[in-house]
């Protein structure tokens, strides 16, 4: 066969001539086309990861991206944002700035607002403490996150400022409600195998609702 | 199925997967906590519905690129792995009805299908048997009721939604999912769902369908199914009278080539690879390509419209908190409930629901600045943003007050709508990549705006603030790309004149008769109803008529 033929010059200079089989016919084949392992990563990650996931993984993770100055402001602006209460611990307790670290890493589209927005207070604080914001006492400091917090009432001048404390504010939050004490803080219940049989009666009576004779009878119901 | 249905027949299979194996049991991403993920969920371009989704890939591949012609849009879906996209979809398995296989017959547009409800029901019942499904039986009209298992009941948001819904004239009924709520009856292999929603990172017990864990691996337990996996197909052979012979392929793993040698070659590689892997497979005798006699593979590419709104729901600030996971997706929805006639677009859509007390992930929290100073917070007015205890209280106060709709429907099947063969771009492996072209026509538009009208009055009914997409005509309200819904149709499709249409009734090549077509391409119509459940039973018709024929040689 013509086509066989030109297959085969194809593939002459990578492997060899011979590879090509004819798999379901006779079965030949078996060898090789055993799949790769798709759990390779398995066991470092705890869960399935694809071959690609995991050279991209230790591709962000081979770099560093924050100084040690700016991870050390990140982690005092991470504890004012979400300090501990009489509920939980606070973002540094939860590892949110190893988390922001990983973040911006993975998506680079956060590296300039964080690392500018960072800089940006450091030269705020200059002007007025004459000190960077972590060598500010911590009055300086909530003086300093005052101005920048509360979007509604900040001066304009102060925007750029207003605009990197949301983004902080944001990644602080999302990293500390996703980790373990931030979900027991924020009531989570669930991720875990168990029987749904509708919503519990005293919710229901709180709201008014109620289950009409379709919803109870017809649904599925448990031993 | 195809192979599913064969191998239990006791045919002898090859499968061919692009990408690597797959089994839920076994790559599990399934009861994973948030901050097992260092990017916390978050989607990358290997998992676009986030970090623990089971989707290998998505709307871009490495080294696999399409393009677009003339600034249009297409979003195009790829999973590369055992099963497919069944190992992440949303479970909603709908039956088409009765006038969703006669559309022209009623509005004069698109085509009529070369077969009705009542060919496709005998099917439809097989696999409500064979694969499990919940909901409940209705007795409407165009949603034909199937063989159910019990629904769960609804949750509270969904309770709030069905009393807003009703009261603005749209129906809510349970939702019609593929996962088991009680155990499937004459099966050993799978266990009942635990209401973990999280049906879209693959389920370890089987409880919900996904083709690699429901199909392929009693497929490959007959000892009738090779499995070749990370083989990228290039083209169908065919012989001198053009026949099907075979499939050539690139192993991944070697860069070679190889070819599989068979009686007959079933295609289902999903609608718009499909096509693309028919038009790559020119030869002396179908030099358009294979089952392109009509030049109608890549056109009449459609997808189902998508259209959404969310807001928060301030009587479920401060809720008491319990576990309300339940099934994966929703415990409830509303069927198509209008009268087209009476409407200035021409098909319908049905509409989803979520909400409540979620597992948090990536991005939950974003946007308190908007939030904690619009509304009181235990009945303080605070100001907007902030820090510190207080901004933990406002973050507790909020949680789990979200809700949202969207609406799913259907668009008409264009000629105009197609995709095509790149003549200048190929891929990795040297196969000619696809080139998209479809547009949105002013029936789907309006639809948006309809659907957009009824969320609205949906919110408004409930008491809900609506947060995000209340869209204008500025942006067609907010309808999606189309691609974006993920139910790409159409392009291989059935039909009675071969001048038209590439498959007979049997999704069987007008021009190559040992050639089958069994993916959501076959498509004529796609309702507004997910399309995956037809694709089962259609598929499950084919592989039958294949094995009747082969018992009576004409195959």
């Amino acid at each position: 066969m013509d086509r066989r033929k030109s297959l085969k010059a194809l593939a002459v200079g990578t492997i060899s001539a011979g590879v090509f089989v004819e798999a379901c016919k006779n079965g030949k084949d078996k060898n090789a086309l055993v799949s790769k392992d798709t759990d390779a990563g398995g066991k470092k990650f705890g869960y399935d990861r694809q071959p690609e996931e995991i050279e991209r993984y230790n591709e962000v993770t081979a770099k560093t991206f924050f100084t040690g100055h700016e991870l050390a402001t990140i982690t005092v602006i991470g504890d004012i944002i979400i300090p501990r209460d009489e509920v939980s611990g606070s973002a540094s307790d939860a590892k949110v700035p190893e988390f922001i670290e990983f973040i911006v890493k993975d998506m680079p589209q956060h590296q300039v607002p964080m690392r500018g927005g960072l800089r940006w207070i450091d030269m705020q604080c200059f002007k007025r403490f004459e000190k960077s914001f972590v060598d500010c006492s911590e009055e300086q400091r909530i003086t300093m996150i005052d101005e920048i917090a509360w979007p509604k009432k900040a001066k304009p001048e102060m925007a750029a400022g207003v605009s990197f404390f949301n983004l902080i504010r944001n990644l602080t939050a999302t990293g500390f409600y996703t980790s373990e004490i931030g979900v027991k803080d924020i009531g989570y219940m669930g991720n875990r195998p168990n029987q749904w049989k509708g919503v519990p009666p005293e919710v229901l009576q709180q709201y008014n609702l109620a289950y009409d004779e379709r919803e109870l009878n017809e649904t599925v119901k448990f031993d | 199925m195809a192979a599913y249905i064969l191998a239990k027949e006791g045919l002898k299979v090859c499968l061919i997967e692009a990408g690597p194996m797959y089994d839920p049991k076994k790559n599990v991403t399934q009861l994973k906590n948030p901050w097992e993920s260092p990017r916390r969920g978050a989607s990358t371009r290997f998992r676009p519905f986030g970090d623990f989704d089971a989707s290998y890939w998505g709307w871009q591949i490495d080294g696999e690129p399409y393009t677009h012609k003339d600034n249009t849009k297409w979003d195009w879906w790829r999973t590369r792995m055992i099963g497919g996209r069944t190992n992440h979809w949303g479970r909603i398995s709908l039956r088409f009805g009765p006038k969703d296989f006669k559309r022209r017959s009623i509005d004069g547009l698109g085509d009529d299908w070369p077969i009705t409800y009542e060919d496709v029901k005998p099917y439809y019942d097989k696999v409500d048997r064979l694969i499990g499904i919940f909901g409940s039986i209705e007795g409407l009209d165009n949603e034909p009721d199937g063989i159910f298992l019990p629904p769960p009941k609804p949750r509270l948001h969904e309770l709030m939604i069905k009393k807003a819904a009703t009261t603005a004239g749209v129906k809510v009924i349970p939702s019609r999912l593929s996962i088991l709520t009680t155990a499937l009856k004459d099966n050993q292999d799978r266990g009942s769902c635990f209401f973990c929603s999280q049906c879209n990172r693959g389920c370890t017990v089987y409880a919900d369908f996904s083709s690699s864990s429901v199909l392929v691996n009693p497929a490959i337990k007959t000892g009738n199914v090779d499995v070749l996996t990370n083989a990228m197909a290039r083209e169908v052979l065919t012989d001198t009278n053009g026949l099907a012979t075979g499939v050539s392929y690139v192993n991944k793993e070697d860069m070679q080539e190889y070819q599989v040698m068979g009686r007959t070659v079933i295609v289902a590689a999903s609608a718009c690879e499909s096509a693309r892997l028919l038009l790559n497979s020119k030869s002396a005798r179908h030099p358009n390509g294979l089952a392109n006699d009509s030049n109608v593979v890549g056109k009449y590419l459609h997808d189902s419209t998508g259209a959404a709104m969310g807001g928060i729901l301030p009587q479920l600030f401060d809720r008491k908190r319990y576990n309300e996971d339940g099934v994966g997706g929703l415990h409830v929805y509303s069927p198509w409930w209008m009268d087209n006639k009476k409407l200035d677009f021409p098909r319908g859509y049905h509409i989803e629901y979520w909400g409540g007390m979620g597992q948090p992930a990536y991005g939950f929290g974003f946007g308190m600045e908007n939030l904690n100073g619009k509304y009181l917070v235990k009945g303080k007015q605070k100001e907007a943003g902030g820090y510190g205890k207080s901004l933990k209280e406002d973050y507790r106060y909020f949680y789990g007050a979200g809700v949202g709709m969207a609406g799913r429907g259907e668009a008409i099947a264009y000629e105009s709508n197609y995709c095509e063969i790149d003549p200048t771009i190929v891929d990795k492996y040297g196969i000619p990549v696809l080139r998209f072209h479809v547009k949105w026509s002013q029936h789907e538009i309006n639809q948006a705006k309809h659907m957009k009208e009824t969320f609205k009055e949906i919110m408004h009914n409930m008491g809900a603030i609506v947060t995000w997409g209340d869209n204008g005509p500025e942006d067609d309200y907010g309808l999606e790309d189309p691609g974006k819904i993920i139910h790409e149709a159409g392009t291989v499709r059935m039909g009675s004149d071969r001048k038209k249409s590439s498959l007979n009734k049997w999704s069987q090549a007008h021009d190559c008769k040992n050639l089958f077509v069994v993916d959501g391409a076959q498509f004529v119509s796609q309702a507004d109803k997910n399309i995956t459940w037809t694709i089962l039973a259609l598929s499950m018709r084919a592989s039958e008529h294949i094995v009747s024929e082969m018992k009576q040689q004409n195959l």
